[in-house]
């Protein structure tokens, strides 16, 4: 491996260029906007050539390692490396980099006391802390990126939001730093029990692994992180903050928000809490499992009833995270694996989501959904992309969604049946909430509400096609991305006691050489 | 040519699967073809307004042709080495588990392959004139391409995840064209009825995929049969009622029946195609096709021949009394499918009629429904038959093909129906008496309704709204009319005359079991003739010899139960829909109450009341400056103590 420190440029570069950005004079608004765009562009880039020089089947866990100590008194260094998992997860966030900006470029022009300048810096920063939450292996360095990302979003949603602004600002920033709170806590225990077991207490994750702990105390440290990482996925009963922040924030400080931000609760499910809880991890399994199923089918049926468009693929989103968890806490390498591409389809499919409906609110003003009818007679191409987005959202086949939910739901269902019969329900629920609301919005005669509606301009064109190019080339060949990921969640499980799931009858591979049939010829 | 792996049946003998190659090879080309026209008119954009609806037309036509050699280059081949298998990607691998993009074409596919692409083909001709006025037209050649090619996908997936991937496919097709003039509402809430009924269904289908890989590790078509008999009866009675459930959503069966009525706010091309010849019968399609599996479970094969037997009777009385003509052969629809659904739930012995009545039925229906757009169109878009009469001599054409079709369904020899509807009552009647004779009532009250709509339709006295001047169809419909009337007038005969069917079949669905039957075949065949005249005379003394009134009469209790669909939906209405309602409304206020509630509560605990949460929120950074503040000091505190 070469060392080229590429994590390091990709995670401080936009932090420098936020710095640049933010300091620009007034006047300068454009260049604000044009520096954050290349610098995006540049951060995708980078992030190409490093998914290409990737090697999948490794034999070390993590690539483009970089280590330099940095607290040394508590063993914490600043310690960056990707597997398969954060590789594409770092992909698809910096993927929307380009995409959120460009989608964002007048969010910020009408606000009367904060520039755009301020506005494209904290998207940058928030970037950048994206990069580092995933990248970091040391689990200090994690906590820090963790919660410095609370920053950007919080005023993000606070200057540049709409109506409760303040209150759901707040709301987020309280609940992110109760759960932070417990993580930091769970974090400082883990560090004494390193240093019990290894005599240095360490943060380093690749000492961490797979360390032993006592059960009690892998229960309570289990505690710590998985409700932190519960309130920030967010999980039922602890997600009202998301319908809120969602409501109140832009497009595209929501699709970072919930489409990116979110998923570092399920990366570090599969990165720390099962790898270092392993025992845990088995014990509160059906615990998770329940509380999945009530996510996907609860946020669902709440979504159905929401009349505020925003609200609404929050409450979506509510329910794909319990497929997520679904298929981590499957245990399978189905589920596992499925998992990891649901969240990087979750990642497109909101920002479909919430750019378009963006779009849509921005003509209108109003991001309630009576507010519209009949958009389809009069901007036939955002009808358009509002239903494709729908349609990622509700998993339908040769989209990347699809991909993830079938085989979170097979690889879910090896391990417990009953919860993914419980969960398929999902299915006709998706189909629910996302074709009324395509009914109420753009079908039907054209109303008042729409006369004169423009249809999608070039720049709206330009958003919203990577999101499209990038959902069908995972949802028709999704096998790349799989064999990046199958490797680091196959190392995951590693550390389980759980046996794995065999089939019943294992019939072989009948498909190519007829060698290994073993069903009787007759 | 590499011999390739061998599929097992349970007795049917063997199936050599080969590698495709030479024009088999191409057989992914029958899907890439109108894949490619649905993303060139729908990505295209205005640009293609001026060609795309003939290059959508042309595509299908291509794919037809190919289909056809195909077919040609197969008759040539020995039965037992009839089927070639294609693999051109790997989709998801993991660990030991594996999901190919693969096509597999045989008897079975290669049948369907020729259905979808020659009435597919006809349908798009017949669009090129039903739509020429339609400023969306392009769109519409683009989704009724989208749907030829994820039906063929389907019909040609060699595992289950592929053949899930056409479903929905077609599933979405049928959405967005049953919402095709969505401009007016209830067509839009028709559209959205179909696709979320048809996604009960697929629950049915997920679950079997699942349970699939859970028992044999994959969905392929090859390890699935191989190792199906291994498997426990009970897993196996579970597969075959979960693949009978996506089954009755697809092909609107019960209880997923409702939506096909309302599916007919789809243009009539679509109805023809989609929601009569093609899609509908893709249920029959996955029951057949998975028949090593039904083959093992009497309790899935009881289970599909009670579907069967109760919708082709639902459907028959819906369709007695129906003044919609599109509505009355949507009924017709879903009892001829029960007739499909029947004989396949009779396994061996019925599994090739199934097949047989679901081609015949391909093409008569599709006909019917055209001719019913005909008249629509010569008619501005009336559907109320009660406002049709005497339009036998204003539309020559379409009179005679959308007779041919009618003496085709109701089974009148030698029309093509009388040849595969026979087979299957007498497969029923072999299987179980009380079978044969639903199907037998079935056929008279078929022959009942179908004269009802011919009657009111091309004779008797004109009812016709004042200004409307009914005109023969141009020629780009009336063409296709004719064609689908010559297949409707030849091919059961073709199909039955040496057992050409049930042979072509047989390396698929293994051969025919025999049957005894207490009486002579040609007398059933007789019953059937003289119960089916019956219900024509009953038509022709009801409909011909009196007068029809405009208005509806009110009519007997039955008569307005089968006119409301007996209630299905007012059903589905006071069970699922309002239920449903209160449930999401009551979580809805469930969540912002009592969970927000408690969590803004707890806070504002916390927070010393609600006066000081209020302050939080005005001096929002000042308050976040003090939490991170607090936070930090924190942080630092319990450092130092741990390290102490």
């Amino acid at each position: 491996m070469n060392d080229f420190p590429v994590l390091s440029i990709l995670g401080l570069l936009p932090f420098a260029a936020a710095v640049v950005v933010g300091f620009l004079p007034h006047g300068r608004e454009l260049l604000a906007k044009q520096i954050a765009l290349v610098v995006s562009l540049v951060m995708l880039a980078l992030t190409v050539a490093m998914a290409i020089s990737f090697e999948p089947n490794a034999a070390e866990p993590f690539q483009f390692v970089e280590k330099t100590p940095w607290i040394e008194q508590f063993g914490i260094s600043y310690a960056l490396g990707v597997d398969g998992i954060a590789l594409v997860l770092i992909a698809m966030a910096v993927s929307l980099g380009p995409v959120v900006i460009l989608a964002g470029w007048n969010d910020a022009d009408d606000n009367e006391r904060h520039r755009p300048q301020t506005y494209f810096a904290l998207l940058l920063a928030l970037l950048g802390t994206i990069v580092f939450v995933f990248a970091a292996t040391d689990l200090f360095l994690f906590y820090v990126a963790f919660e410095v990302m609370l920053i950007p979003v919080y005023f993000l949603i606070g200057m540049f939001g709409r109506g409760q602004r303040t209150y759901a600002a707040v709301k987020f920033l309280l609940y992110s730093l109760f759960g932070g709170l417990l993580l930091l806590a769970a974090l400082i225990g883990l560090y004494v029990v390193s240093a019990r077991e290894l005599g240095t207490g360490t943060f380093d994750w690749t000492l961490l692994a797979g360390m032993p702990i006592d059960p009690d105390t892998q229960k309570i440290l289990f505690a710590g992180f998985f409700f932190a990482f519960a309130v920030k996925a967010p999980m039922v009963p602890v997600h009202t903050w998301l319908p809120d922040a969602a409501a109140s924030a832009t497009p595209a400080t929501s699709t970072l928000l919930v489409g990116v931000l979110d998923k570092v609760a399920t990366f570090a499910m599969l990165r720390m809490v099962i790898p270092i809880f392993p025992d845990a991890s088995e014990w509160a399994a059906p615990f998770v499992v329940t509380l999945a199923v009530i996510s996907i089918v609860y946020g669902a049926l709440v979504a159905i009833g929401q009349t505020d468009m925003y609200r609404l693929i929050a409450y979506t989103s509510v329910s794909h995270f319990g497929f997520i968890i679904l298929g981590i806490f499957a245990f399978t390498e189905i589920g596992g694996s499925g998992s990891v591409v649901y969240m990087v389809a979750h990642g497109l499919s909101t920002a479909a989501l919430f750019l378009v409906a963006g779009f849509l609110v921005k003509r209108r003003g109003s991001s309630l959904i009576p507010s519209f009818g009949g958009v389809q007679r009069v901007a036939p191409l955002l009808a358009g992309f509002f239903l494709v987005a729908g349609l990622s959202s509700l998993a339908m086949p040769g989209l990347a969604s699809f991909v993830g939910e079938l085989t979170v739901l097979i690889g879910s269902y090896q391990r417990w049946p009953v919860a993914a019969v419980i969960a398929v329900i999902g299915i006709v629920l998706s189909s629910l909430y996302v074709l009324i609301m395509y009914q109420r919005v753009a079908q039907g005669p054209e109303t008042e509400n729409v006369k004169g509606m423009r249809d999608a301009v070039p720049r709206e064109v330009v958003v919203f096609a990577p999101i499209l190019a990038l959902t069908l080339a995972v949802g028709i060949f999704p096998k790349p991305v799989f064999d990046v990921v199958n490797p680091a969640i196959e190392r995951t499980y590693s550390f389980l006691q759980v046996a794995p799931v065999e089939p019943e009858v294992p019939v072989g591979d009948v498909t190519t050489d007829g060698a290994a049939t073993d069903g009787e010829d007759s | 040519m590499n011999a390739a792996a061998v599929v097992h049946w349970s007795e049917g003998g063997q199936q050599v699967v080969s590698d495709a190659t030479g024009v088999f090879g191409l057989t992914w080309l029958l899907i890439a073809l109108p894949l490619l026209g649905a993303v060139v008119l729908l990505l295209g954009g205005r640009r293609t307004n001026s060609f795309g609806p003939l290059l959508a037309t042309a595509l299908v036509g291509v794919a037809f042709l190919l289909g056809l050699v195909q077919f040609l280059q197969m008759v040539g081949e020995p039965a037992a080495d009839r089927s070639f298998a294609q693999s051109l990607f790997t989709w998801a691998p993991i660990g030991d588990f594996s999901v190919d993009v693969g096509f597999q074409l045989d008897p079975l596919s290669m049948a369907f392959v020729l259905l979808v692409t020659f009435v597919g083909g006809l349908v798009h001709v017949y669009s090129l004139g039903y739509m020429a006025n339609d400023p969306d037209r392009r769109r519409f050649f683009g989704y009724l391409n989208l749907f030829v090619a994820s039906m063929l996908l389907l019909v040609l997936a060699s595992n289950y995840v592929l053949v899930y991937v056409g479903w929905e496919g077609v599933g979405l097709a049928s959405y967005l064209l049953i919402g095709f003039w969505n401009a007016k509402a209830e067509y839009a809430t028709a559209a959205k009825k179909a696709f979320v009924m048809n996604r009960v269904g697929d629950i049915g289908m997920s679950l079997a995929i699942m349970l699939m890989v859970t028992t044999f590790g994959t969905t392929a078509f090859s390890g699935v049969f191989s190792g199906v008999e291994q498997a426990s009866s009970g897993v196996v009675l579970a597969m075959g009622l979960l693949l009978l459930l996506a089954a009755t959503g697809k092909s609107a069966q019960l209880p997923l029946q409702a939506w096909l009525g309302d599916a007919m706010a789809g243009p009539t091309p679509v109805s023809a195609l989609i929601h009569a010849a093609t899609m509908v019968t893709a249920g029959v399609y996955l029951i057949v096709r998975s028949n090593p599996i039904f083959d093992l479970s009497d309790g899935a094969r009881l289970a599909v021949v009670l579907v069967g037997v109760l919708t082709l009777l639902f459907g028959a009385f819906v369709g007695t009394a129906k003044d919609d003509i599109k509505k009355a052969l949507a009924a017709s629809t879903m009892s001829q499918i029960g007739y499909m659904i029947l004989a396949a739930g009779l396994g061996p012995a019925g599994y090739a009629f199934a097949i047989f009545h679901l081609l015949t039925h391909g093409f008569f229906k599709a006909g019917l429904f055209l001719g019913a757009g005909s008249v629509m169109h010569g008619m501005d878009d009336e559907v109320n038959m009660r406002r049709y009469g005497g339009l036998r001599k204003a539309m020559p054409i379409t009179f005679i093909t959308f007779f041919v079709g009618y003496l085709a369904i109701i089974g009148i020899p030698p029309f093509a129906g009388f040849f595969s509807k026979d087979k299957i009552i007498e497969a029923a009647l072999a299987d179980n008496v009380w079978l044969g004779v639903a199907a037998i009532l079935g056929a008279g009250i078929t022959a009942f309704y179908m004269s009802r709509v011919v009657f009111m339709t091309f004779f008797g006295e004109q009812r016709w709204a004042d200004d409307v001047h009914p005109h023969e169809s141009p020629r780009s419909m009336t063409v296709p009319m004719v064609l689908l009337g010559i297949g409707s007038v030849v091919l059961g005969y073709v199909l039955y005359s040496g057992s050409r069917i049930v042979l072509w079949l047989e390396p698929v669905v293994g051969p025919e079991e025999e049957h005894e039957l207490g009486i002579p075949v040609l007398a059933i065949t007789a019953i059937i003739i003289a119960v089916t005249l019956v219900g024509v005379a009953i038509a022709y003394s009801m409909y011909l010899r009196k007068p029809v009134p405009v208005q509806a009469p009110l009519g007997t209790v039955v008569t307005r139960a089968a006119r409301q669909d007996f209630y299905q939906d007012a059903f589905n209405e006071s069970v699922f829909m309002r239920p449903g309602q209160y449930l999401t409304r009551f979580l809805v206020f469930f969540d912002n109450r009592v969970i927000d509630g408690f969590v803004n509560g707890s806070a504002a605990l916390i927070g010393g009341g609600s006066a000081r949460l209020r302050r939080w929120q005005t001096g929002f950074v000042r308050s976040y400056a003090l939490s991170m503040l607090a936070g930090a000091v924190l942080v630092v505190g319990v450092l130092v103590l741990v390290r102490l």
